[in-house]
């Protein structure tokens, strides 16, 4: 426990987000506004959707084993829901965003593009995910104790933390498919992102059965980052240039 | 409102009041101003304001909104829009110049509360809140905290109307004094308690010539910071750690209900002074604005420095006329003391001489980077929220987290109303009411949720 557990399973859950927030997002002010707010819209939808969770159970006996055990899985597809939602409102606001600086901005063009705002939304709303998911874990890391001492899985903290990491990629490339399926109006886009949201949420319903969480989610993290990359205007001969470390060719993409 | 706060709540501790700010002490004063600008209050958000030479940008801006409808109403019409552009264009930096220093001070707030004990401890209550909230019933704790606001409340109102009054006699020798005399306080005394107990939760042992070497600096050092000159980055570190201090004071010392309660109470007083026309801190500034002086100085974290540079162009009239000019009354007001709001400094000054290309004196406007500032006041209510969240949330670092971001979308909101209004705007009731909607509804609704997700190791 403590301090190696800390900091390994913080930076297997955050490293690779850090890495993103460094490199792509703190540079530019425009960014990190949209970043917090996006942390800030999954806030309010998981302010709601714990409030309807907690209507239910304080209406419905607490003694009742499988009622509170269907009231949870409601819960959880109810914040699905919810929180799919919010990404739509949040696409809305957005769009309204780009309308108003493409009009202040002095040669016509927004200096954020929506596809920009789709990477950075999405990457809010994971690390919101994935800081709630795991901040507390992390605190108990650091003090004493032995992790499963009661017979649960000993890898609590490590899955944990693996598991936090594909949900911060995976809200990532949900974004960037969402917000492609609204400006395209290509329904199928979205529909595939809240039914891959549930499949995941479902998944973690196996646990501590990892196999049947962790494998499952990490191949459609490898999914939905592929179809991200293609709909963003990549290309596996860009793919290939950049890991041999050469410059990609430039594709007409919108925006800087 | 800072000042009075400041005074009522710390009789026997600090009395830190207003200080002169850094930039203050050099500034020219404002050379003229457009009507109805509003003078720089403890917190400003000053704008770009660029050159514009030739005729690039301004036949297409002035094709936007005006016809042919005469050269001086073009070009007023036409420096409007691009102030307002440039306003909005650049508040996004600004608005991340203000999350910087703010995320700063709540880190060190949360972090102290995290690991300090002494901060959390009961130990007593300041004497602006008498009524003990430890009684059995609710409906008493509930008075009692109640009762606590009022009686707080009402030194604050009284504070700031001492205040506007001593503003209004020009006694800025007594003003100035009780500002050195209370950062002197804070620096000095609040520093060695601080470090005194660092030390002793971390069990560092550190004998007293050291001891006094090392506050001996840190309070000279920042007294001529805050005071007089410095670097910059040295001031706003400072004012930081000061603003970090007295959060850390109001978070022992106010009792929990009561915090809670005088936090609502303080924001919608914030709301009050700054914006009806007979508020306290709105006569403030108005009197500073009659007088056309610099307010006096006060508690204000400014993130940028301030450079005005005038030049008397006398033969203007040979000048191309579509070229934009900017006059621009450089806001040398010096921050006003109350902190708690963010105004927006719309920082052109027009003189008579745009309309009239041809006269003698147009005062050019070199490219300049401006700051935004901020009262430290507002620092301190931030993280007092944000702090209380830490402090007590059942040891739940969600709450701690779901407050900070309610807190800079508060920011965010403020600015973004601040640069569409352009006037003094208050920037505590946003952020405070969502910091505590959030709380509550965080600790409450949320935390039960999570706290059974992470049992069974759900992910949503």
């Amino acid at each position: 426990m403590t301090l190696p557990v800390f900091f390994g399973c913080s930076f297997i859950a955050f490293g690779p987000a850090l890495g993103l927030l460094l490199f792509t997002v703190l540079r530019d002010p425009l960014r990190v506004i949209v970043l917090v707010a996006g942390a800030f819209f999954w806030l309010v939808s998981l302010l709601l959707s714990s409030l309807v969770w907690f209507i239910a159970v304080k209406a419905s006996d607490p003694g009742d084993e499988p009622l509170q055990k269907g009231l949870l899985i409601f819960g959880v597809l109810f914040s699905v829901l919810l929180q799919e939602a919010f990404r739509f409102l949040y696409y809305k606001l957005l769009r309204k965003a780009v309308e108003g600086l493409v009009t202040l901005s002095e040669d016509g063009c927004s200096p954020i593009s929506i596809q920009q705002m789709a990477y950075v939304a999405g990457l809010g709303f994971g690390l919101m995910s994935g800081a709630f998911s795991m901040i507390n874990l992390l605190a108990d890391a650091l003090g004493p104790g032995t992790v499963g001492i009661h017979g649960d899985s000993q890898l609590y903290f490590l899955t944990s933390a693996f598991m936090t990491m594909v949900m911060i990629f995976l809200h990532t490339f949900w974004g960037i498919l969402f917000f492609h399926g609204c400006e395209t109006q290509h329904w199928w886009e979205m529909a595939a992102v809240i039914l891959t949201h549930l499949i995941v949420s479902g998944s973690t319903f196996w646990n501590p059965l990892y196999v049947g969480s962790l494998i499952p989610s990490y191949l459609l993290m490898f999914a939905t980052a592929a179809w991200a990359y293609i709909l963003s205007g990549g290309c596996t001969r860009n793919l290939l240039r950049s890991l041999r470390g050469q410059q990609s060719e430039t594709s007409p993409q919108p925006g800087s | 409102m800072m000042i009075t706060f400041m005074n009522s709540s710390d009789s026997e501790e600090e009395a830190c009041n207003e200080r002169t700010s850094l930039i203050s002490a050099e500034s020219p004063p404002a050379a003229s101003y457009q009507d109805g600008l509003q003078a720089p209050e403890a917190a400003e958000t000053q704008t770009y304001r660029k050159r514009h030479t030739g005729g690039s940008c301004s036949p297409s801006d002035a094709d936007s909104g005006n016809s042919d409808s005469g050269l001086p109403v073009r070009d007023i019409a036409v420096d409007n829009k691009e102030e307002e552009e440039l306003t909005l264009k650049y508040g996004a930096k600004h608005v991340i110049m203000l999350f910087v220093p703010v995320t700063l001070c709540m880190i060190v707030v949360v972090a102290t509360i995290k690991s300090v004990r002494f901060y959390t401890e009961k130990n007593g209550q300041l004497i602006y809140t008498p009524f003990s909230e430890d009684t059995p019933s609710v409906g008493q704790r509930l008075l009692n905290s109640v009762l606590n606001t009022i009686i707080m409340i009402s030194v604050i109102i009284v504070m700031t109307v001492f205040l506007v009054v001593l503003y209004k006699y020009r006694c800025y020798k007594f003003i100035h004094g009780w500002l050195i005399l209370s950062s002197l306080m804070l620096l000095f005394l609040f520093t060695y308690i601080y470090l005194g107990e660092v030390l002793k939760t971390y069990n560092v042992a550190m004998d007293y010539p050291t001891l006094f070497f090392v506050i001996w600096n840190f309070g000279a050092v920042g007294m001529i910071c805050i005071h007089w000159k410095g670097p910059l980055h040295l001031q706003q570190a400072y004012l930081i750690m000061i603003s970090a201090l007295m959060a850390l004071v109001f978070i022992k010392y106010l009792p929990e209900w009561s915090a809670w309660v005088i936090l609502g109470a303080i924001s919608i007083y914030d709301l009050i002074a700054v914006l009806c026309p007979r508020g306290p801190l709105r006569m403030l500034v108005e009197t500073a604005q009659e007088r056309n002086e610099p307010i006096f100085p006060a508690l204000i974290y400014s993130s940028a420095m301030v450079w005005t540079v005038g030049m008397a162009k006398p033969d203007s009239a040979s000048r191309d006329l579509t070229q934009q000019t900017w006059d621009s009354a450089e806001d040398m007001r010096e921050i006003n003391d109350n902190p708690a709001y963010v105004e927006s400094e719309i920082s052109e000054a027009r003189s008579p001489a745009p309309t009239h290309p041809t006269t003698s004196l147009i005062e050019e406007l070199e490219e300049e980077e401006r700051g935004v500032k901020l009262g430290l006041g507002d620092f301190i209510f931030y993280s007092v929220l944000v702090g209380k969240a830490a402090a007590t949330a059942s040891g739940d670092w969600n709450t701690t987290l779901a407050c900070f971001v309610a807190i800079l979308i508060g920011l965010c909101l403020t600015l973004l109303l601040l640069a569409v209004f352009k006037k003094a705007l208050p920037a505590l009731p946003i952020s405070i009411t969502f910091g505590l909607v959030f709380y509550f509804s965080t600790d409450n609704l949320v935390r039960p949720f999570m706290d059974t997700l992470a049992s069974h190791q759900l992910y949503i």
